[in-house]
């Protein structure tokens, strides 16, 4: 571990904050599935239950090839550019 | 001498804590495996250790790790050898070689110090102990051993080691927010990350470093140099050190980038608008002065581009000092059409001792040994002007006039915005073939070669800037008759020298809005304590 000085004038926090809430929902979301078991079964349901309360918004499907590696830059890039929320089906 | 030493607690060899102050007097002596003298003395401390050891608790503080026990073993050292590896201890005793004895009485006083291995103190102290103690004296070769020899530094004093003891210090004057960069994270994308950058990479500024960069001044760290638009955060020495070690600066260049920051920071400078500006200003910083040579910047062959790493740390410094500390950042309150390679870096020296004529500074009211820093808002630049021919002074004054027309656009005139002229060695030796060319007289002709009438500023079908038809009207044809010069007054014209002397190239910057809307040039004195 390294440690640095701020440079700065310290008003803002080091640590990445959570982005803005805009209090609805809108736009396209993604479902992410890592390849877990049985995460294509939830996301199903989510699908689901979207389509239900949130009839305006539209579902995109994406699957990880793997679990155990990082996401292939090209799929992260697709789901940046082509979403608005990532709902991503995470472990066991 | 009354003197108490700080408190320690510290393992031995088989992790058993002793600490300091203890019931006891304590013989404390501070060691390192691989002193020739700290084994010269070893014996004599374990004969000691056997002989007082009832009264006076005897401690070794050892610096050298695993070694430690390596040292104890060699000499079957038998009373604790405590591992002070971090050299934590040493630093807070503040010694200076090893060995180093000290023996402490119970109520904290230190009745005996010294260092090395002068066998006089030696057999002393043993005395002393014996007599106190009320113990019969150690039985020890002493004429055995050499009547003198030197210790070695103390590892606490390695550069490496002191600079990382001395920022996590009590009373350390590093106060700024420390970020903790995980192992696996790679410092310099994180940097880049945090918006730290100014597009190119940075020197992680480690407490280590910035207490280094720290020495370059005598100010202290929390001395407040300015308050920084936009954000107005506070400019502290501390601050400034730590994006000049970001920059790349040498300790040795901070006074400098501190009389810098002062500078920007004035009402007038007003590197707010500067900076904020969509004409894209930067502040150029041109050093006077002693400075110049003790630090190593360039004056001469390519004064204003690459390769001279004082030149370009410096103005980069500047820049972040700006952009982290100001948090003025490039789309954000910076909001330049297209700006230019001047807002990574833009300093440099007058070559004074090339110059005809009285240096910046003192044209500016400073001594000629005063160091000065002077910085100019600048839009443009800087922009050759190329006169490979010219025989006569007036000719390469009226070369230097005409190159200057450029400034904004050719057609406009009256400007009352500051240009500054680097005049090359060249252009200055055939400006002065004929006798001395005051800086006036160039000012004069520059004016002169670019006097044109009025009329040739309104605005037409090749461009519509300048005077509008309903000015021009207002002003009636006469006033429209009238020639004027390319400067409102020849006050806008700021000259200086540098430059290799090979080659007919000068240089001009030009300026912004020049006066209380914009920015005025402002000079700081730099303190170098």
């Amino acid at each position: 571990m390294i440690t640095i000085l701020d440079p700065t004038d310290e008003r803002t926090p080091v640590e990445r904050q959570i982005t803005k809430r805009s209090g609805t929902l809108s736009g396209v979301v993604g479902l992410l599935d890592i390849s877990k078991p049985r995460g294509n079964v939830m996301l199903d349901e989510l699908a689901k239950l979207l389509a239900q309360k949130a009839p305006d918004i539209s579902v995109r499907r994406f699957t990880k090839p793997t679990f155990a590696k990082p996401c292939p830059d090209a799929l992260r890039h697709e789901i940046r550019d082509g979403c608005d929320l990532v709902v991503e089906g995470l472990a066991d | 001498m009354t003197k108490t030493k700080p408190a320690f607690s510290l393992n031995d060899l088989d992790g058993k804590v002793h600490a300091f102050p203890a019931q006891d007097p304590v013989l404390v002596c501070f060691v390192k495996e691989d002193c020739e003298t700290c084994n010269t003395a070893a014996p004599v401390l374990e004969a000691m250790h056997k002989a007082y050891g009832a009264k006076v608790k005897v401690l070794l503080v050892a610096q050298s790790g695993a070694a430690n026990a390596t040292f104890a073993k060699a000499h079957g050292l038998s009373m604790p050898v405590l591992d002070d590896t971090t050299c934590k201890t040493a630093f807070a005793w503040d010694i200076e070689s090893v060995p180093s004895v000290f023996w402490v009485d119970t109520d904290g006083s230190v009745l005996s110090e010294f260092e090395g291995f002068i066998r006089a103190d030696w057999e002393a102290l043993s005395a002393d102990i014996s007599a106190k103690a009320d113990l019969s004296a150690v039985q020890i070769d002493w004429a055995s051993l050499p009547a003198w020899r030197p210790g070695c530094g103390s590892k606490h004093l390695d550069p490496a080691v002191y600079d990382k003891l001395r920022a996590e210090a009590e009373g350390s004057p590093i106060h700024a927010r420390r970020i903790d960069v995980a192992s696996s994270d790679d410092v310099a994308e994180f940097m880049f990350d945090q918006g730290f950058s100014d597009g190119l990479p940075l020197v992680p500024p480690t407490p280590e470093r910035v207490l280094r960069m720290l020495g370059g001044t005598h100010r202290d760290p929390q001395d407040v140099i300015a308050t920084v638009p936009p954000n107005m955060g506070v400019a502290t020495v501390e601050k400034i050190a730590i994006n000049a070690v970001m920059a790349g600066c040498k300790p040795e260049y901070l006074p400098v980038v501190i009389a810098a920051v002062e500078a920007v920071c004035t009402d007038e400078f007003n590197i707010h608008g500067v900076t904020a500006t969509t004409m894209g200003a930067a502040p150029v910083m041109v050093i006077n002065g002693p400075i110049r040579h003790k630090i190593g910047m360039n004056m001469r062959l390519g004064a204003l581009g690459a390769g001279n790493r004082a030149n370009a740390t410096i103005g980069r410094a500047l820049r972040l000092v700006v952009r982290n500390v100001g948090g003025a950042s490039t789309g954000g309150v910076e909001r330049s059409t297209l700006g230019n390679p001047m807002k990574f870096t833009m300093c440099f020296a007058e070559h004074e001792e090339g110059s005809p004529w009285p240096a910046l500074h003192v044209e500016r009211g400073f001594e000629r040994e005063d160091s000065v820093v002077t910085v100019f808002a600048m839009t443009g630049g800087p922009v050759h002007i190329v006169d490979q021919t010219s025989r006569a002074p007036d000719q390469i004054a009226g070369s230097l006039g005409l190159g200057l027309e450029g400034v904004f656009l050719p057609k406009l005139r009256n400007l009352p915005i500051d240009a500054l002229l680097v005049v090359c060695p060249e252009h200055i030796k055939t400006m002065q073939r004929e006798g001395a060319y005051s800086k006036e007289r160039l000012r004069d002709r520059i004016q002169e070669v670019t006097t044109r009438p009025l009329s040739e500023m309104l605005v037409d079908d090749k461009s519509g800037a300048g005077i509008s038809e309903e000015a021009a009207a207002k002003m009636g044809p006469e006033a429209m008759l009238k020639s004027v010069p390319k400067f409102a007054s020849t006050d806008f014209i700021h000259i200086v020298v540098a430059g290799s002397d090979a080659g007919k190239f000068s240089s001009a910057f030009h300026g912004w809005a020049t006066g209380a809307v914009g920015s005025i040039s402002v000079s700081k004195k730099i303190d170098l304590g």
